[in-house]
């Protein structure tokens, strides 16, 4: 019997109703469907108490996302820390700063197992059996990961040119690995043609709706860390520009179902790389929609998305909430994934610090506010782009094993390496 | 010249179910109107007062026509001109 509190999916440009299938479109406008829930019912069912009875992870919103009945994968997905970040805070200048640490996301250490565990649950639900998507890296871990582990086959489109690692991580999985010479964008586009082609569940094109509620559960988590309250400021990074949506509407959504006392009322500040910046150019120049960037040029890839489907929503929230977005360079997004690392011993991937560095940079223009309480959301794993660090850290001191070599080099001039 | 236009498949109802629709036009934009005209359908779909409504994109031999020459982009014969939803990916 189905437990869902879904009551269709709703064009967010008309408003018109469909029923709950794999399309992502309003056939009257082209417009993003999303899911419509009926929050009164949620409000009488579920309470704090109900709630925190519930193992941590992002199943104990269950009521909020959108499968039907019991999830069927990504059982364990969610439930990462939220840490007091004083030391960063510190070299940073935030007096009141916190670190939502989805690096370490189980099981493939990014925020999309989030919305993967979602889209390939309700892949089970429409009975697909081959699932897909188009990624800059953490997805197609998550994809294919997640997709292992329910008996799923998997297509995975990347730009050839992705991360080693983030390639590794994905074959390893058994998923058809398919390099895309060319763009995100660009693989974006030929996984639009194939998705509908074949019918196949792709987690961000036909199975989009659903996979994008799975990124509330990052506000609905920050929310419930803080004690039940939400931040005034949260730092989000942009690629596609749907986390930072999802995470004001998973506050929003808390509210209204009355597990929220006060009305949020979060500034929402969006994180870019200067290589890849439609969404933030779009809201430091006044701009109603993002232009397009054609030839995304930066070690962030997990962000490089020229053309993000949710960009207009994005600078409209970021605008809406009296927010705003800023972009860093490659070195700046270096030297704030060393800064975070050692000073809260979080090794971020290149997007971390992308965030890290906008935060430094907001703060520093008077666009953020020093005591305002502050949540930071980091998203990747730094292991998975090491090849960014290159040259940024010591090699380890190589000696023998003896004492004496040892001490030659502590009394020396260089500390031993900490690698 | 002789394009052919891929509809997506969901829009496939507005234009008798067709996957592709062949239209005789010069540029991007003339090849949308020559569609319009034989699946009326697809006119409010499509645009919104004259304007490419913001969640279609179009793309001509797979590049982008906002990175040609919006809907003025010259089309060769038997190019492929793509309706592509532009709510996928990210």
């Amino acid at each position: 019997m189905s437990t869902s509190f879904v009551r269709g999916m709703k064009c967010r440009l008309c408003a018109k109703i469909y029923p709950v299938t794999p399309v992502n479109f309003c056939q009257d406008d082209f417009g993003p469907l999303e899911i419509d829930y009926d929050y009164d019912a949620i409000r009488a069912v579920l309470s704090k108490e109900k709630l925190e009875a519930r193992s941590f992870n992002m199943w104990r919103y269950q009521e909020l996302l959108p499968t039907d009945g019991e999830p069927t994968v990504g059982l364990h997905v969610g439930g990462t820390p939220l840490v007091k970040a004083c030391r960063l805070g510190q070299a940073l200048g935030f007096n009141n700063l916190w670190v939502k640490n989805d690096a370490v996301n189980f099981p493939t250490l990014s925020f999309k197992d989030r919305v993967v565990a979602v889209a390939l649950s309700k892949a089970k639900e429409f009975g697909l059996t081959t699932v897909g998507c188009a990624s800059t890296g953490n997805l197609a871990n998550s994809v294919a990961s997640i997709a292992a582990s329910a008996g799923l086959k998997s297509f995975i489109f990347i730009p050839a040119d992705l991360e080693k690692a983030k390639v590794l991580g994905t074959s390893v999985y058994g998923a058809q690995v398919i390099g895309v010479k060319g763009t995100y964008d660009e693989v974006n586009r030929l996984c639009t043609q194939v998705a509908f082609k074949y019918g196949w569940g792709f987690v961000n094109i036909n199975l989009r709706p659903f996979y994008a509620e799975g990124s509330k559960s990052m506000g609905f988590e920050i929310a419930e860390q803080l004690g039940w309250r939400t931040p005034a400021q949260v730092v989000v990074p942009m690629a596609g520009g749907a986390l930072i949506g999802k995470i004001s509407k998973g506050f929003h959504e808390l509210h209204r179902i009355g597990l929220l006392h006060d009305a949020p009322t979060t500034k929402f500040f969006g994180a870019q790389a200067s290589g890849c910046s439609p969404i933030s150019t779009a809201v430091k120049n006044g701009w109603d929609s993002h232009r397009p960037v054609r030839k995304p040029n930066t070690i962030c890839k997990s962000l490089a998305i020229g053309d993000p489907a949710d960009g207009y929503f994005a600078g409209k929230l970021i605008r809406e909430s009296g927010g705003w977005a800023e972009d860093v360079s490659d070195d700046e997004i270096r030297d704030a994934m060393i800064l975070l690392a050692q000073t809260e011993g979080i090794f971020a991937e290149t997007a971390g610090g992308v965030t890290v560095a906008a935060a430094m940079k907001l703060l520093q223009q008077g666009k953020m506010d020093a005591d305002a309480e502050t949540v930071l959301c980091i998203t990747g794993n730094g292991l998975k782009t090491s090849e960014a660090m290159a040259n940024k850290v010591p090699e380890p001191v190589v000696i023998g094993t003896s004492l004496q070599e040892f001490e030659a080099i502590h009394q020396g001039h260089r500390e031993p390496a900490l690698a | 010249m002789a394009v052919k236009v891929q509809i997506p498949t969901p829009m496939r109802p507005h234009t008798g179910n067709l996957p592709t629709v062949d239209v005789s036009a010069a540029t991007a934009g003339e090849a949308l109107r020559e569609l319009c005209k034989l699946h009326p359908a697809m006119e409010q779909r499509l645009f919104d007062n004259g304007q490419l409504r913001r969640f279609v994109n179009i793309f001509i031999n797979d590049e982008d026509i906002r990175y040609l020459e919006n809907l003025d982009t010259k089309i060769k014969d038997s190019d492929d001109l793509a309706i592509i939803p532009a709510v996928a990916g990210g």
